[in-house]
């Protein structure tokens, strides 16, 4: 149910033109997904989902939406190669899910533990802070980074403005040689 | 009746497959970034399948770390977006055509 929930919405987040309408559907790929992976024992993950996805990542792309006013999207004067592109695409790689589909159910059906604790927040921390210690440092890092060039990208500088810091720092520049 | 583990890969593939086109089709960059952000989460739920059915802790957490990375990109992305739109008035991705001569 939850599946077919997500896909009607992400198909209908490709189809509209609007993208406020896209990103709505696209919300409700994502509770949908976050309802999938209680299902699948991760409640730590579906809540994390809903924070970052639903909540941060949507927020921000609902914002830009308005503060840029955007209209609907014109059509495709591209080339028009690129709908067969697409759709051959498309094409390759639903064929290609089929395919793993079908192997899978060949395979032998070996049912998933159901005493396991792998999704409790508390084994999650745990790994994250023993064996998983480097990567998640990197990853602080790199959410600095980001937070970083996001402000720098986003400041309105002009060209007099760039001069004028340019300036500035070629006479302290000039003051420290003396 | 629990649902099998290639029904949830075959909703990832299918879920993959409308991001993936949704990239080519759509014309918008904003539109082309969610739809990023929907590859990225149908990758996330063969992670966390995996995860489940293999008992290992270890899936989820690269789950967890896509979506730092994704957090990441959002930011930048959008304003890289955002100034993409400031110079040029527009965030069709055929005006972004100024490095080619």
């Amino acid at each position: 149910m939850f599946a077919g929930l997500a896909i009607a919405s992400a198909i209908s987040m490709v189809y509209h033109k609007n993208p406020l309408y896209s990103a709505i559907s696209l919300v409700g790929v994502f509770i949908s997904l976050s309802c999938i992976y209680v299902t699948l024992a991760a409640p730590f993950i579906a809540a994390v989902q809903i924070l970052i996805y639903a909540g941060a990542i949507m927020v921000l792309v609902v914002f830009v939406i308005m503060l840029l006013n955007l209209d609907d999207d014109k059509p495709l004067n591209r080339l028009r190669y690129l709908y067969a592109l697409g759709g051959g695409l498309g094409v390759i790689l639903l064929a290609q899910t089929l395919f793993i589909f079908y192997a899978v159910m060949k395979a032998p059906n070996t049912p998933a533990d159901q005493t396991m604790t792998a999704g409790k927040t508390l084994s999650l921390g745990r790994a994250m802070y023993t064996e998983y210690l480097l990567p998640v440092e990197i990853v602080g890092v790199l959410l600095l980074m980001a937070i970083i060039g996001a402000v720098i990208l986003a400041r309105r500088l002009s060209q007099p403005q760039l001069e004028l810091v340019v300036e500035h720092e070629l006479e302290l520049e000039h003051k420290a040689d003396h | 009746m629990e649902p099998s583990l290639a029904s949830y890969l075959a909703l990832s593939g299918i879920l993959f497959t409308i991001g993936c086109v949704g990239v080519i089709f759509k014309r918008n960059a904003i539109g082309m970034f969610m739809c990023i952000e929907l590859m990225l989460n149908a990758v996330n739920l063969t992670f966390v399948t995996f995860s489940r059915y293999y008992g290992d802790v270890t899936g989820q957490l690269f789950v967890f770390m896509v979506m730092s990375v994704a957090a990441a990109e959002a930011a930048v992305g959008l304003g890289i977006i955002i100034t993409f739109f400031r110079n040029s008035q527009s965030v069709d991705v055929d005006d972004a055509s100024i490095l080619k001569n």
